[in-house]
């Protein structure tokens, strides 16, 4: 196994807009495509007022609509194709007899997909940074911690807050790391998921 | 399926199943699909070749993430759960690529009452390059009947 670092800029780039379409974690607001030489970066650092006034903040809270057993159905299907999923996803009879007593959701599914308003005013919330020198940013990967499993019916609430960054020089210049935090709650107020979303900035 | 391994069974520098998936147009327009991700470089060749992929349209990572889910699930049994699951994104998942997620125990421990096994996870091409390095922790059920999160002390909770 080898890594592959020849087209690791541009995948950053696109996986970030991926996470965009669902409606999650990274600002997109001057998200463009590396150029082949990245200027030399300055020493100034790109951390911001705006981040300092936003740490620790909870913002962005959205409800999701009911999840749906249809909804669970699909998304595994999609994402065993062309395999069969598992049954504890479609099988109501079968979940029934599992300690779960029911159909759950796979844990990466997203009830968030579909929404009606389609420019995401949360994303105001969730961006990593505003004002200071012109960034790109990329999607840096992301660590999910699971709590109680999503089922038909459950309402979500999401909400997002930046928790912490860190500045280094990287060989891309001096690159701005974000930490942005995503709770998923069930209308139990059980934690549902928490996604700490690595955010990647560096000047243009 | 229900539970697949037991928290005894496991041991550090044991690898999960190989779970692969050839990819293509067809994964990835459902996976469009139920994820409201259409973006133009994940379902049309030329969009991809726009945003500089000279081999046009490319897979999403979320999908990716997927898998790694997915390959979890069906190494631990759909009763056990995934309590941790982190990933970079390092390579372009191109069209007919052969991915395949791998897995490799790294630690056990018991915590807060639970039976957890610690991995290093990867999602490798056919060309053997890791596209999406990460991590993974499990809670397996244990063998000791005593023991809280056995599945006799789970079914006695159940039935009260």
């Amino acid at each position: 196994m080898r890594a592959c670092k020849k087209a690791d800029d541009w995948m950053h780039f696109w996986d970030a807009l991926g996470q965009l379409r669902n409606g999650d974690e990274m600002s997109n607001e001057d998200a463009t495509p590396p150029s082949a030489e990245p200027e030399l970066s300055s020493r100034e650092s790109l951390i911001t007022q705006d981040m300092h006034e936003r740490k620790g903040i909870w913002a962005g809270e959205r409800l999701s609509p009911p999840i749906s057993e249809s909804d669970i159905r699909k998304w595994a299907i999609a994402t065993y194709w062309p395999e069969r999923p598992p049954p504890i996803y479609w099988d109501a009879d079968y979940a029934k007899t599992t300690r779960y007593e029911g159909i759950i959701a796979p844990p990466d599914f997203n009830p968030f997909a579909w929404p009606i308003e389609r420019a995401h005013p949360h994303l105001r919330a969730l961006g990593a940074r505003r004002g200071g020198a012109r960034t790109r940013g990329m999607n840096g990967g992301q660590t999910d911690t699971y709590g109680v499993p999503m089922r038909p019916g459950d309402i979500i609430r999401s909400r997002t807050r930046l928790r912490n960054w860190e500045e280094r020089e990287g060989r891309l210049g001096l690159t701005l790391y974000t930490y942005t935090e995503t709770e998923w709650t069930n209308q139990q107020s059980e934690l549902v998921r928490r996604r700490i979303s690595t955010g990647i900035r560096y000047r243009v | 399926m229900t539970f697949n391994v037991y928290f005894e069974d496991v041991r550090v520098g044991d690898e999960i199943p190989p779970w692969s998936r050839k990819t293509d147009f067809m994964n990835w327009n459902r996976y469009a699909a139920v994820n409201d991700e259409f973006v133009p470089f994940h379902m049309d060749d030329e969009a991809g070749r726009a945003a500089k992929n000279e081999q046009g349209a490319f897979g999403m990572g979320n999908l990716r993430y997927a898998y790694l889910v997915n390959a979890l699930r069906d190494w631990i049994g759909d009763e056990a759960e995934i309590r941790e699951l982190g990933c970079q994104y390092r390579a372009i998942n191109q069209k007919h690529d052969v991915l395949t997620v791998t897995g490799k125990v790294t630690r056990k421990e018991i915590l807060e009452g639970e039976h957890r096994v610690h991995l290093e996870t990867n999602v490798v091409n056919q060309r053997g390059e890791a596209t999406c390095p990460g991590h993974a922790i499990v809670v397996l059920p244990t063998r000791d009947p005593s023991a809280p999160g056995s599945r006799e002390a789970d079914r006695a909770m159940r039935d009260g």
